[in-house]
């Protein structure tokens, strides 16, 4: 609980946060920028569990272990997007997101 | 009597034609005669076995021969009417197993003589088994429809072994013709089959055949157009029949037929598949007898007795040795039939179905023999013409003799097999049929008559210059030869009507010796004539074709029944009937489906930027949509 504030406030500004990642999602050029896109909508949803769980449940604490569970997870996801992208990077020595449409009709 | 183990008399066969027909590339030739033959004798050795127990130790119950059925459900439609797989045993399928195994085992004998030196020498005998197989199959069904799936694997057999030589046109179409003509006969057979399975409501032989039996006593009460269902069903199914055994106007397939190796001839077009139909009458003949008196029984007959008479007149007129065999065939089976046709069910009065059957027996051993001898001296003389044939008898003695055997047996000199079995079968048609009687009398005179012109032809007369000196065959050829002309003598001898007869109870049939000595004379006038004409060369058979001018021209030429068929299938069917049909096909038909292919093509071109390959606008448009979702939602909860 912080004072002042109240749980609208919060949730707008991670909502504003979530449809930064969404767009940044959609329209980046490079792959590593798609991939930090990806980590601010996480981070959005985070922010949210641990909101939640704070405001409406203060005596729990399943929000805050699902905020840590969401960040594990988050990391592996991580590496392995890292992985694809070095991988992808050693075929086509690019990580541009245009130079990846061969899978098209 | 426990019959368990006569299931493997139709396996090892199987196994035999799995075993060649999969490895045919791995299997050495000289190998793969000895499975073939191995694998044969032990299935022969079974039937043999299976024959003495039935007919001579425990078959019998008070007299009577009893029916030993083992069979288990296949397919299941109603309460009453399922299709089984199983095997029944009476006398005469067993009889049956013993000429299927018999003929079968000298004809693989004599194969591997035969055969040998030829590519496809292990297909050969993959082929041989398959046929074996499905034969036994034939004869040992229990019911109509396991009659009729091992119908079709015999003529998929025969198929194969006539197209054998692949790579002679003659031989395809002659395969083709033969597969096409008998699947038509087949039709018949099948709606045969359905109507019974409808109106009779079983297919089980034990059932159908009951004379106390619901179907036989009811059968005439459904009627269409002035006949009852059932007659029609059995006439449809002896149009199956017809086609299997060549009878007319079924018959344009078999001297094509020869086209295939002589030995397939002997075992396929001459001993069992060509008698399948025959089989396949005695079978239901209870049905054929009882069913409104006996109907189609006498279409049976007349049909029959027809085909002996006009298959041995074109006989005469051959000039392919194989051919001169296959009308023969062809006679032989029409007098199986007509015997067949005349006889009565009780006691005595079923001498035509013994006599039918014991026909059957010693026409397979004879025929078998006239076949595989006829191919010996193909063997020698590179030729099936009789032109080119003459004054054998010095080179070939085995063959000379054996085919004389067999001569002999076919016109019916005693005490050759084929004078007792054709006495039976004259003394039944003179006791109900005069008209068939005098048909009968006369093709025995004819069938002397062709068979002896051939056999002056091929082993006396003048000697023609042969390309090398001809030379008798090898042992594996002859030693069948040789077993065959013994049971060309000796089969005559068995009591047939002390095992099969209708009512399966046995009876002793006695020798009418003035209808024997009218049969026995006209064959010997039979003899006679062709000694005259053809014991040494001369003009008088030219002189005397000539006197009968067109007649001749037109019994040679097989009474155009090929032209006619052509001119009815290609002028007729063809170009009416299937012509149009193709058009429609071609225009509407096809045109429809084609239109919604080319529209969804159409379609697809125009659509299919959506998939770019970009993944971000996969993802664009999965919010868009998850966006669109929640603002339906947000509608519908707010209103």
């Amino acid at each position: 609980m912080i004072a002042g504030i109240s749980i609208y406030e919060i949730l707008t500004v991670t909502s504003i946060l979530f449809f930064i990642g969404i767009y940044g999602f959609i329209t980046r050029k490079n792959l590593i920028s798609v991939l930090i896109s990806i980590e601010l909508i996480l981070n959005a949803s985070v922010v949210n569990f641990v909101v939640i769980n704070k405001y409406l449940y203060p005596d729990m604490l399943q929000g805050v272990i699902f905020a840590i569970f969401i960040i594990a997870v988050a990391a592996a996801e991580t590496a392995l997007a890292v992985s694809i992208i070095i991988n992808l990077y050693r075929q086509i020595s690019s990580v541009e997101v245009k130079d990846t449409e061969i899978m098209k009709y | 009597m426990n019959i368990s183990y006569t299931v493997l008399i139709p396996l090892i066969p199987l196994a035999v034609f799995l075993l060649l027909g999969l490895n045919s590339q791995k299997i050495k030739p000289a190998i793969s005669g000895y499975i073939g033959v191995l694998g044969l004798s032990v299935s022969a050795a079974l039937s043999f076995y299976t024959a003495y127990q039935y007919f001579l130790v425990d078959g019998k119950v008070d007299d009577v021969y009893q029916t030993f059925v083992n069979k288990s459900v296949w397919m299941n439609f109603t309460e009453t009417l399922h299709i089984d797989i199983g095997i029944l045993i009476d006398p005469i399928s067993v009889m049956m197993l013993v000429v299927v195994s018999t003929v079968s085992l000298m004809v693989h004998i004599y194969s591997r003589g035969y055969m040998k030196g030829d590519e496809g020498y292990t297909r050969f005998f993959a082929y041989l088994s398959l046929f074996t197989f499905s034969m036994y199959g034939l004869v040992l069904a229990t019911n109509l429809f396991q009659i009729y799936i091992f119908w079709e694997l015999v003529g998929v057999s025969s198929f194969l072994l006539i197209g054998y030589y692949y790579t002679k046109p003659s031989a395809v179409s002659a395969a083709k013709k033969a597969f096409i003509v008998t699947r038509f006969a087949d039709l018949g057979f099948l709606i045969g089959i359905l109507i019974m399975g409808y109106y009779a409501g079983s297919y089980d032989f034990e059932t159908l055949n009951n004379p106390e039996g619901s179907v036989i006593l009811n059968g005439a009460s459904t009627s269409f157009m002035g006949l009852s269902v059932i007659t029609w069903a059995l006439l449809l199914i002896f149009m199956g029949g017809a086609g299997k055994s060549a009878m007319f106007p079924l018959h344009i397939w078999l001297p094509d037929a020869m086209e295939g190796p002589t030995p397939v001839s002997a075992l396929i077009h001459a001993a069992t598949m060509v008698v399948a139909g025959v089989f396949l009458v005695a079978r239901l003949f209870p049905m054929f007898y009882f069913v409104e008196n006996g109907f189609a029984l006498n279409i049976v007959a007349y049909v029959g007795a027809f085909s002996a008479l006009f298959a041995a007149i074109i006989a005469i007129t051959q000039t392919d040795i194989k051919r001169v065999l296959a009308f023969s065939t062809m006679s032989q089976l029409g007098y199986m039939m007509l015997a067949l046709g005349v006889s009565g069910y009780d006691g005595h009065e079923g001498v035509g179905y013994m006599a039918s059957m014991f026909h059957l027996f010693t026409h397979a051993m004879f025929k078998a023999l006239l076949f595989l001898g006829a191919g010996s001296v193909i063997h020698a003389v590179h030729s099936n013409y009789l032109k080119d044939m003459g004054g054998l008898y010095k080179y070939m003695p085995i063959t000379n003799i054996t085919f004389l055997i067999a001569a002999l047996a076919i016109a019916g000199v005693p005490p050759f097999a084929g004078f007792w079995s054709k006495d039976e079968i004259l003394v039944a048609a003179f006791e109900h049929n005069k008209f068939i009687y005098y048909i009968g009398v006369f093709v025995a005179g004819l069938t002397a008559f062709y068979m002896f012109r051939i056999y002056f032809g091929i082993f006396w007369g003048k000697e023609k210059t042969y390309e090398h000196k001809p030379h008798e065959s090898p042992l594996s050829m002859t030693i069948p030869l040789m077993v065959l002309a013994l049971l060309s003598v000796v089969a005559g001898f068995i009591p047939f009507s002390e095992f099969i007869t209708p009512d399966k109870v046995g009876f002793e049939a006695h020798l009418n010796y003035p209808l024997a000595a009218i049969a026995t004379g006209v064959g010997l006038f039979g003899i006679f004539f062709a000694w005259i004409f053809y014991k040494n060369e001369n003009s008088l058979s030219d002189t005397y074709a000539k006197a009968f001018g067109p007649f001749y021209k037109w019994a040679s030429d097989k009474f155009y029944f090929d032209e006619i068929y052509l001119f009815i299938t290609k002028k007729i069917i063809f170009n009416l009937i299937s012509a149009p049909i193709a058009k429609f096909d071609k225009k509407y038909v096809d045109g429809t489906m084609e239109g919604i292919g080319n529209k969804t093509i159409l379609i697809s071109n125009k659509i299919k930027g959506i998939q770019s390959g970009k993944f971000q606008d996969y993802a664009f448009s999965f919010v868009m949509g998850a966006v669109i979702i929640a603002l339906v939602f947000i509608y519908l909860w707010t209103n």
